[in-house]
């Protein structure tokens, strides 16, 4: 399972993933048939307008959520099948979730916070220098409500980076940013990917940003409309929007 | 430390306010219950160790005189331990410098070695040289009363002869730990005391030299004190014997009894309602702090937490405030135990108090509070447990309201905007508001339990002594006398009125069921004794057959019309069936009452009077009490003005010491729910309320929204307090009623009015903490924030 294996090793293959979210009276389509693979180190950029099911499509494959019909495999094992309990090792031991609210737990430092994850994994860096990773090393025991948006959310990529896993699942991170501060956060995504190896798919609704990807899946109205391999990958600090 | 151990410590250092409001509740709780337990475990224990170790007895029994070769028949009955016969005589005392009648027991100890049974602890000097006639021992709370020393005189009038007594010891008897005079409602310590006395000279001063006139005995394991009893009765008829007893029956004894009961209930009611509001507080402040943690939760879980990790998480943060609770209710109940246990000193005399707290009590009461604690927070802990991880992520959406039926029914145009706002957010959650209601509503039950027993022993006095028992002063004859003796008491300067009285001692037998008391024989068209109905009105004394205490013909499971079987208790013994003639209202004790002239004619006795009940001029007390203690075949005087003062003295202190702690635990209850829920509303609607103050309410019509609800849920809750304090009080007096006295259910307009003001202002309190940060509320920083 390293993470240095060649490109061509497959993280994750959905096959036929559909979600329906039954409302009662109506029925939301949220994904209506995805089919995908993740390569291992690869950086894919999800991109699709609000409701296309891009949430919908990183929850399942990360575990938080389960398909209605199709199936994924993670690494050769079936996880559409998997009970709560497996699920929950999986996101223990193999997942890295960053949010687009950070979530972060405010009664905790952004030390406590990488610690409380550190914690329970197998094999984890230490909380200061995952933080330091993200250059936070300075910010240590500073809550939340003491911290920018852009800062809260390097806490919670070095939170989400701390486990060293397999997978870094981005939902949205720089949604709840301005320019320049999501430019910061992006990068520190970008040089994990470069630096540890991590898969890492990122959500956005944001094109520009998908010139980072190696590749960029778009997804509209629950199923996936186009898939391109980028040529030309950009630094973050190239992008503009 | 577990870093997700410290974020428990971080949200409870958050709500410190609910955390403290709600660990007091619980505090309150565990420590009613640890006092009580830890109390009536203690007196319990005391109470066995003292029997024990100075020998009390078992079965009892006076009689007019036996020659002392009875014991070795007595001594036959199978079962017997060890048997000790006795002198036991009432005595008038003449205390120097005290002029209110008083008197007493007196009770001899053998002459040499220790007494078999019922052996005295001294407390000071010692005992009687055996062939001194002129020293005693003295019970302590009589020498406590009038401060007397080892070396002090009194003078008694020892079978119709003065004598002056040296006081040679203050002791403490297993017998006599509650001291009250013998027919007595109250114990006086003033007017009352036990005195010891060598055999030798107390038998020849009675006549009973190798004779006795009590006999107390202990039964060996195993045997059959009934069966003894009933032996013994019929060996002492032909001596005048009054009837055995057991234990059950000893008055000192009985009080104990009693007092072990009030104290278990205690030890249920008032914690299982601290532990029931604690209980929803808990349910509410958690389940709130875990819905505003559902993204918290759901983080967690993103990040491989499991079901069981996130469930034990909230179990130890709700364990904490239950443990700060425990501790502290422990602690207070420790030390309200032991203060207890020397308010009870004051009533029962025990030589020492051996206050324990059992390890085991107080695990108890952890343990049940933590289980009331998860239980009451189950639901929220589950949802926390099985809270999708996806789904919280996602915002909530808006709560749902909706008109209430007030509006519905068209009041909607008499209510302004805020009102609305009021009545939909208590619509909104019915359940909530109606536990909210409840919790304050027990606030004021609480209160009403604390004042009720002082309203009703008031009450239970005033009926008694303002309806029933209406004289000055009884006297008391050493024998059945002549009606002659009525005569020369009226022409005491100061006597107003006089009505004679024949006592007979009896055992009252319906089928199985039988009851030990006497007959009170009554002048038929007397004013001074009274007989009262069900609604307290005066009826008349029945000409023939027997009135009997209500709660004494439901003992003995007989109404009116219903045969009664009488067995007189002294003289011939003779048996006869009367009729229940009527049954009356009576609250302290049980008596039968019978016309005189009806009982005389069944005792075939001609005109003997036991005594005089007695009206007089205050103002000539003094004198009167002059001129009875000369008079020498008088056996007692009892003023009952007198002792039930005193009684009020002692039991004010008492009373107000309940009174306060009672308050106090109320107004916990009622600021831990009303001071909860402000803060959680504040919570859930800070947002909200800023958003009104951005446009443009005021501070005063903010605080009317948030702080009319508790408004109103305090005022709702008020009259409902009404109804369960009473149903509370009816439950307590039902379970205390016994035939030493029935607490009537009184309730005064101001127990009402204090409960409800208590309430009241343990509200307003908790509504200004929460106004002062209403007053503070960040605008922007609210508006900012995702909730
Ligand atoms: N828990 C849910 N319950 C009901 N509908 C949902 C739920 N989660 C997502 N949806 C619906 O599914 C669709 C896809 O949502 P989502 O995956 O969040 O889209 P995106 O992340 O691309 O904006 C939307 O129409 C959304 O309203
Ligand atoms: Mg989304």
């Amino acid at each position: 399972m390293s993470k240095s294996a060649d490109k061509e090793t497959v993280v994750f293959k959905a096959r036929k993933l559909t979600k329906v979210y039954d409302m009662g009276e109506v029925k939301v389509h949220a994904l209506r048939g995805v089919d995908l693979e993740l390569y291992s180190g690869e950086l894919i950029v999800l991109l699709g307008p609000s409701g296309s099911g891009k949430s919908t499509l990183l929850n399942i494959i990360g575990g938080l959520d389960t398909a209605t019909s199709g199936n994924v495999t993670y690494q050769e094992q079936d996880i559409t099948m998997a009970s709560d309990e497996e699920l929950t090792n999986y996101r223990r031991f193999h997942v890295g979730f960053v949010f687009q609210f950070y979530n972060l737990i405010p009664s905790l430092t952004a030390l406590e916070n990488v610690a409380v994850v550190t914690e329970i994994a197998e094999n984890p860096m230490n909380p200061a220098e995952a933080l330091r990773l993200v250059g936070l090393g300075d910010r240590l025991d500073h809550f939340p409500a003491q911290l920018s948006g852009g800062e809260q959310q390097r806490v919670a990529i070095a939170r989400a980076v701390a486990k060293n896993p397999e997978v870094l699942l981005c939902d949205e991170p720089t949604g709840a940013l301005d320019f320049a501060t999501g430019i910061i956060v992006l990068e520190v995504l970008e040089r994990i990917n470069r630096e540890l190896g991590t898969a890492t798919v990122l959500i956005t609704h944001n094109a520009d940003i998908a010139e980072m990807a190696d590749r960029v899946i778009y997804l509209s109205d629950g199923l996936i409309s186009r898939v391109r391999i980028n040529g030309h990958k950009k630094s973050p600090r190239e992008l503009r929007w | 430390m577990k870093t997700i151990n410290r974020k428990i410590l971080r949200n409870l250092w958050g709500m410190k306010g609910q955390v403290i409001a709600i660990a007091l509740v619980i505090a309150s709780g565990v420590a009613t219950f640890i006092m009580s337990i830890s109390t009536m475990q203690s007196l319990k224990l005391t109470q066995a160790t003292f029997y024990k170790d100075y020998c009390f007895a078992e079965v009892f029994a006076s009689l007019k005189r036996a020659p002392e070769s009875l014991r070795l028949r007595i001594q036959k009955i199978p079962g017997i331990d060890r048997i000790e016969t006795r002198v036991f005589a009432a005595v008038n005392i003449d205390i120097p410098g005290f002029p209110d009648p008083a008197t007493g027991h007196i009770i001899s100890i053998p002459d040499s070695g220790e007494a078999l049974l019922n052996r005295l602890y001294l407390r000071q000097g010692r005992l009687p040289e055996p062939s001194r006639e002129d020293e005693v021992v003295i019970g302590e709370p009589f020498a406590e009363a009038h401060d007397f020393k080892p070396g002090d005189k009194i003078g008694a009038v020892i079978n119709s002869r003065r004598k002056s007594l040296t006081i040679v010891g203050i002791a403490l008897s297993p017998e006599h730990i509650y001291q009250m005079p013998p027919g007595a409602v109250f114990p006086d310590f003033e007017r009352y005391g036990v005195m010891w006395m060598g055999r030798a000279p107390l038998g020849t001063a009675y006549d009973l030299d190798d004779a006795f006139n009590n006999i107390t005995l202990t039964t060996s394991p195993g045997a059959n004190i009934n069966d003894i009893i009933d032996r013994l009765d019929k060996l002492l008829k032909p001596y005048g014997g009054l009837g055995a007893y057991g234990r059950r029956d000893q008055l000192s004894h009985r009080y104990l009894s009693e007092e072990f009961r009030q104290l278990e209930q205690m030890a249920t009611i008032f914690p299982v309602i601290f532990l029931g509001v604690a209980t929803f507080l808990l349910s509410v402040v958690i389940g709130r702090l875990i819905n505003l943690q559902r993204e918290e939760v759901a983080v967690l879980k993103a990040f491989g937490y499991r079901k069981l990790d996130i469930g034990l998480h909230f179990v130890k943060l709700v364990l904490s405030i239950v443990l700060a609770g425990v501790i502290l209710g422990i602690a207070g109940g420790f030390w309200l135990g032991k203060w207890m246990g020397t308010i009870y000193m004051e009533f029962y005399r025990f030589p020492f108090l051996k206050y324990e707290l059992h390890p085991y009590v107080a695990v108890i009461a952890a343990l049940v509070s933590a289980m009331a604690a998860i239980l009451g927070t189950m639901h929220s802990l589950r949802k926390a447990a099985l809270l999708p991880p996806a789904q919280a992520m996602r915002p909530e959406p808006p709560a749902t309201y909706r008109e209430t039926l007030p509006e519905r029914l068209g009041l909607k145009r008499l209510l302004s905007q805020p009102t609305r706002m009021i009545v939909r957010h208590i619509g909104r959650r019915p359940v909530q508001s109606l536990l909210s209601v409840s919790g304050i509503a027990f606030a004021c039950a609480i209160m009403m339990v604390g004042s009720f027993q002082g309203d009703a022993i008031d009450y239970m006095v005033d009926v008694q002594f303002g309806l029933s028992q209406r004289e000055d002063l009884t006297v008391t004859f050493v024998e059945p006398t002549s009606r002659k003796a009525l005569y020369n008491l009226k022409s005491i300067e100061g006597i107003e009125h006089g009505e004679v009285f024949r006592t007979v001692p009896v055992r009252l037998r319906s089928g199985h069921r039988s009851y030990r008391t006497a007959i009170q024989g009554l002048e038929s068209g007397g004013d001074l004794q009274r007989l009262l109905n069900a609604e307290l009105k005066t009826v008349a004394l029945p000409p023939s057959g027997i009135a009997l205490t209500d709660h004494l013909g439901d003992m003995l499971g007989v109404r009116a019309g219903d045969m009664l079987t009488v067995e007189v208790l002294e003289g011939s013994r003779p048996v006869f069936n009367v009729l229940v003639a009527a049954l009356v209202s009576q609250y302290i004790g049980v008596s039968a009452y019978m016309d005189m002239s009806a009982l005389n004619r069944l005792m075939r006795e001609g005109n003997a009077i036991s005594g005089v009940y007695l009206a007089a001029d205050s103002q000539y007390l003094q004198e009167i009490f002059k001129k009875l203690k000369g008079i020498p075949h008088i056996a007692g005087t009892e003023i009952r003005e007198k002792a039930i003062k005193k009684f009020y003295e002692t039991m004010g202190e008492t009373i107000l010491i309940f009174t306060f702690i009672n308050t106090f635990l109320a107004g916990i209850i009622a600021f831990g729910v009303v001071y909860n829920n402000a803060r959680i509303a504040l919570s859930e609607r800070s947002r909200e309320l800023a958003s009104l103050r951005v446009l443009g309410f005021t501070r005063a019509e903010i605080s009317y929204i948030l702080l009319g609800e508790l408004g109103i849920l305090t005022l709702a809750a008020v009259p409902l307090g009404f109804l369960i304090g009473r149903g509370m009080c009816d439950y307590i007096a039902e379970n205390l009623k016994t035939d030493l006295f029935r607490v009537p259910l009184i309730l005064e307009a101001n127990t009402y009015a204090f409960a409800a003001t208590v309430v009241l202002v343990a509200a307003c309190v908790s509504g200004l903490i929460v106004r002062r940060r209403l007053d503070h509320l960040d605008l922007i920083g609210v508006l900012k924030t995702k909730e």
